[in-house]
């Protein structure tokens, strides 16, 4: 048996081409991105939650009346990347925030490009970056940045 | 399902209904010392096997016999020559499939080996592949060869008769 202590590898990549139905209500909040504009949705007790649920949370309740908010918003939290890894969103530093669209009553978590930490404080003000081409994914909305 | 009432802006606009989510992972994948000993003789065009202490010859072996839990010692050079002794006609299209349906995928027992190889069966209609049916393996041409499965193109009859075989499992005793 050969002593040679060269133990060969190689790239193993798994990929899954998955599709999902999106249901009405994520499918028009995605549809929504894709026309620039963003959707969130009322609660049983009338707070307007983003992205929209199909389902109040509190009661089981259906909910059904979406409703416009943003574009501009506010950074609730915020946390900053120094060394994005491969599969972020953006190939330089940037922050996760939580970003409440004006007219909503909660945060969801988005992306803020905002070049250093520095330019980032809780409840400053963002805009929404679209991308040039849309088709309504997520990924419509790129990120976002500061609203100076 | 009650009805969803859209904001005017999206009026007249038609609505997504699915969205692609493709997975992938990356990995890199380290073959270990026995099958780098197995793939290192598949890019020289041969195929090795080893023996363990009890006699059976592994191909590829994974480095220990796993009926005696010891090393698999001493490498065995195999003929390219076989017995198909399972197999499975592959009539679904799926992603990354890469071949053309229907196509048969089979378990190759090479003479004087004591595990089947998983292979393409290829120059052979798949309505007259058979257990028992003799085979060889057609390689790559040499200047193709490479430390992967994919240095033997596939197995195709060889005119021998068929053989018979031995149910798996049958005459094993533990």
């Amino acid at each position: 048996m050969s002593d040679d202590p060269v133990v060969l590898s190689a790239p193993l990549i798994i990929e899954y081409p998955f599709s999902r139905t999106t249901g009405p209500v994520i499918g028009a909040f995605l549809t929504g991105l894709r026309e620039k504009v963003l959707l969130g949705i009322k609660g049983s007790d009338g707070t307007v939650i983003v992205p929209p649920t199909e389902y109040d949370s509190f009661t089981g309740d259906d909910l059904t009346e979406l409703v416009e908010v943003g574009p501009g918003g506010e950074v609730l939290t915020w946390a900053w990347v120094r060394e994005p890894m491969a599969k972020h969103p953006l190939s330089h530093p940037f922050a996760w925030a939580l970003v409440k669209p004006d007219g909503a009553d909660v945060g969801f978590l988005q992306v803020v490009d905002a070049g250093s930490p520095e330019a980032m404080a809780t409840g400053m003000r963002v805009r929404p970056r679209w991308a040039a081409e849309r088709e309504g994914s997520i990924h419509d909305l790129a990120c976002w940045e500061p609203d100076v | 399902m009650a009805e969803i009432r859209l904001p005017a802006a999206l009026e007249g606009k038609e609505l997504v209904r699915s969205v692609r989510t493709p997975a992938r992972m990356d990995f890199l994948y380290t073959a270990g010392e026995a099958t780098t000993r197995f793939l290192t003789g598949i890019s020289e065009g041969k195929i090795l096997g080893e023996r363990a202490p009890g006699g059976k010859v592994y191909v590829p072996s994974r480095g220990a016999d796993p009926q005696l839990g010891v090393p698999t010692t001493e490498p065995v050079e195999l003929p390219h020559v076989g017995t198909l002794v399972s197999f499975c006609v592959v009539n679904v299209a799926f992603y990354g499939q890469g071949m053309e349906i229907p196509y048969t995928s089979g378990l190759i027992l090479l003479d004087g080996s004591d595990l089947p190889l998983m292979h393409l069966i290829q120059e052979c209609p798949v309505e007259d592949v058979r257990i028992g049916m003799r085979v060889e393996a057609v390689w790559v041409e040499a200047h193709e060869l490479a430390p992967n499965l994919e240095s033997i193109r596939y197995f195709r009859p060889n005119g021998e008769p068929d053989v018979v075989v031995t149910q798996p499992g049958a005459g094993v005793t533990w």
